[in-house]
């Protein structure tokens, strides 16, 4: 294995975290995953959109979320989306992260079809694949925040080795070591995001999706999270998606897509 | 992480955790002491039963007594007195009559009998007994020459024992009146004697009883004038082992005192001799009033009980559920109220704890959308979130669970401490006993009526807590966490992740 296992606290998954990150061909670990593991190449194809539709009834009405999207997005791009409220941002970001599946169109994760997987193979790419960050954090908040990161390591599949050592090292990736046995509800907004950051990126996954992850915080507490985001997304070579209403957030990205009535557009 | 998970969200959520085990709690407790009452109330009417009975005993074969001679006794209890009976001191007349009778309202039959039970197959072991009442008459009267005979007649003008002399006994008296019959005093004093094949303790009354102090009564007993004495009528009556008895003016010694094996109730009878004593005190000879019955097995109690009411077609044959109805009083009453009102109430509050516990259930998984919808999106399966929703339940259904057998338990020995008692009288003489009984209810003494129920005991009512009650409890404290797991777990696993998370936004 290359140097990138060696830094990686998680052994079973450095296989794939480390041809994600530096392009290496390691062997892929199927043992008990029901969709392979994507080792994408910086550069090659993470995600493929072709004729994407996604329609659902709301108060008795079609509503199109999205409208035929065809979009590639290379591994390890940082993307933004941005676009006005109901624009389909959500949407698309759900269709990414295998939470749903299109109405028509297909959706390719590492070559690995998302629109005719069933539920079970969904969840599994969920658990690997994904990170997921949300605007309100969605901490669970009767748990710490080490507790917090460790309930990432309870999805589908994950070995359950060592959670605690790499918990507390997630956290400590993102600051906030000393915080790991406080609650959400005494970690400030920033922290907790943070927190939620650290229990997105502990199963190392390929790809990075978050949902207005700036949306509830301030300007400097918004630049902290920004930095960490694109810090880790420097040392892991991850796919990163941002849905943003802010252009300072957006301006970071090295793409910028606008999603407006269902349709893409690059910015 | 699943129990981590589980006891901060229990701890997290104290008041609905709470709120949700003291409802468990309070119908597990309250179905355990239903159970218990339940139990309790049913090993009462087989200490009753046993009492009466005996243990071992399935069938009884006893005989109506026919209308118009009810059972061999004279009618009324009379007693007569001649001029020279009783003795005069200090200007007064002490008298003082026994007689020993059939008990009111059963008839007596011939031995036989016993012998034809003996050969009715499936018939295991059988023994007869002879029910006797033994009535003394003691008075007092001022001294005269005219008075000596009127003795039933006084005692019929408070109560109608002898009440066809009572227009006689109010002409009679030339002196002494009836405002200044100064110095007249009754005393009528009722126990019951039961003749008992000696040495026979496997099969009828005497086989739920167990010796106190002295000597059983054995085959060499038979004839003699030996007695066994149930250790209450022994206490009241201050007699012991080694005293004398005296049963229809025949002294008896007492050899020994026996009490009901279950300690709860008397034993069906005062005094209990040898059964050819029995017959020859009371001028019964052969005769038997009772043939108690043990079936080979317990499968063929019915048949047999056929085939003896073929083999003896006058005769009446009881089965021990015959018995077991006919076991009366607030033993009873409390039988029924337990059984009907308590097993309704359990199963309310039950439902209710139950309905309890799912409503909350579902009501958490309802404002926990956000957090199943994250955790079915960072990779969650849903069997895993059926699962800790389940788990949650179960472990507030255990709590209430553990709470509420603490709860029972308490209960349960609180009523044990109260002990309440309840009055229980079995009818030993079938359908004709209450009419026999009738003629003379007012009886100061107690009343033929009251010997109908031959050994009415006071019944305490004792609350067993079995390892039995304790699983029901449990199981149910369980089933009720499984049943809200279930409905909750099965609303968390409908959640589409992208709805919850849409429906949060």
């Amino acid at each position: 294995m290359s140097r990138a296992t060696t830094d990686r606290t998680g052994a079973v998954d450095a296989g794939r975290a480390s041809g994600t990150r530096r392009g290496d061909r390691a062997t892929p670990d199927h043992r008990s995953d029901p969709t392979p593991d994507p080792t994408p190449e910086r550069g090659s194809t993470m995600y493929q959109l072709t004729d994407v539709t996604k329609t659902y009834r709301r108060r008795g009405e079609v509503v199109r979320a999205l409208d035929g999207v065809t979009l590639t997005i290379p591994a390890g791009q940082r993307v933004a989306i941005q676009g006005p409220t109901g624009g389909g941002k959500s949407t698309l970001l759900q269709v990414l992260g295998a939470l749903d599946r299109p109405t028509s169109g297909s959706v390719t994760l590492a070559g690995h079809d998302l629109s005719t997987a069933r539920d079970r193979e969904l969840t599994a790419v969920r658990a690997r694949q994904v990170g997921f960050v949300f605007q309100g954090f969605n901490l669970v908040p009767t748990l710490s925040a080490v507790e917090n990161v460790e309930t990432a390591f309870a999805a589908a599949g994950v070995d359950a080795t060592d959670h605690r050592r790499r918990s507390l090292e997630a956290l400590d990736r993102v600051g906030l070591a000393e915080r790991a046995g406080h609650r959400p509800g005494e970690l400030s907004g920033g922290q907790q995001q943070r927190v939620a950051l650290a229990r997105a990126l502990v199963t190392e996954p390929a790809v990075l999706l978050a949902d207005e992850p700036t949306g509830s915080l301030d300007e400097a507490t918004r630049d902290e999270v920004m930095d960490l985001l694109e810090g880790v997304h420097r040392e892991r070579g991850l796919t990163l998606v941002v849905v943003t209403h802010d252009s300072a957030v957006a301006a970071r990205a090295e793409r910028r897509l606008r999603l407006a009535a269902g349709r893409v557009t690059e910015l | 992480m699943f129990l981590t998970h589980l006891r901060r969200e229990l701890a997290g959520r104290r008041r609905q955790t709470i709120v949700v085990a003291a409802g468990t709690a309070l119908a597990v407790a309250l179905v355990m002491v239903v159970a218990g009452v339940s139990a309790g109330v049913s090993s009462a009417q087989a200490s009753v039963l046993q009492s009466v009975y005996g243990v071992g005993t399935d069938l009884t074969v006893t005989q109506a007594a026919e209308p118009g001679t009810p059972g061999e006794g004279a009618p009324g209890e009379r007693f007569e007195f001649g001029a020279g009976d009783g003795t005069t001191d200090d200007g007064s007349t002490q008298l003082s009559q026994s007689t020993l009778s059939v008990v009111r309202g059963s008839a007596t039959f011939d031995a036989s009998v016993l012998d034809t039970v003996r050969g009715v197959d499936g018939v295991s072991a059988a023994t007869a007994t002879l029910a006797l009442e033994s009535t003394t008459f003691t008075g007092e009267l001022p001294d005269q020459q005219a008075g000596g005979a009127t003795g039933g007649g006084a005692d019929g003008a408070t109560g109608g024992a002898g009440a066809p002399d009572a227009s006689g006994t109010a002409q009679a008296p030339p002196t002494g009146g009836a405002d200044g019959a100064g110095g007249t005093a009754f005393g009528l004093d009722r126990s019951t004697v039961t003749g008992v094949e000696a040495a026979t303790t496997d099969v009828g009354p005497l086989a739920g009883t167990t010796l106190v102090d002295g000597r059983a009564l054995t085959a060499d007993d038979a004839g003699q004038p030996v007695a066994l004495l149930d250790e209450t009528y022994a206490t009241t009556a201050g007699l012991a082992v080694g005293d004398a008895v005296t049963v229809a003016g025949t002294a008896l010694e007492v050899v020994g005192t026996v009490a009901s094996t279950t300690a709860d109730a008397a034993t069906a009878s005062d005094v209990w001799v040898p059964l050819d004593t029995a017959q020859s005190l009371s001028g019964l000879a052969g005769q038997v009033s009772s043939v108690s019955v043990t079936a080979a097995s317990a499968a063929d109690v019915d048949a047999v009980a056929a085939a003896l009411a073929t083999a003896l077609p006058d005769a009446t044959v009881s089965t021990q559920a015959d018995l077991a109805a006919s076991v009366s009083g607030s033993l009873t009453t409390a039988g029924d109220l337990v059984r009907s009102l308590g097993t309704w109430l359990s199963v309310a509050v039950l439902l209710a704890a139950f309905a309890l516990s799912v409503l909350f259930t579902v009501s958490g998984v309802g404002r926990r959308t956000r957090e199943f919808g994250t955790l079915k999106a960072i990779g969650w399966t849903n069997g895993r979130i059926v699962r800790q929703v389940a788990g949650e339940s179960l472990v507030q259904g255990v709590l209430g669970g553990a709470v509420g057998v603490a709860l029972g338990l308490v209960a349960t020995l609180v009523v044990d401490a109260v002990a309440p008692t309840l009055s229980a009288g079995a009818v030993t003489a079938g359908p004709g006993a209450g009419g026999a009984g009738g003629p003379g209810g007012d009886v100061p003494s107690g009343g033929p009526a009251g010997l109908a129920e031959q050994a009415a005991s006071a019944v305490t009512l004792h609350l067993p807590v079995t390892v039995g009650i304790v699983l029901l409890a449990v199981g149910l404290a369980v089933l009720g966490g499984l049943l809200a797991g279930a409905v909750g777990g099965w609303r968390a696993a409908r959640l589409r992740p992208a709805e919850a998370l849409r429906s949060v936004a």
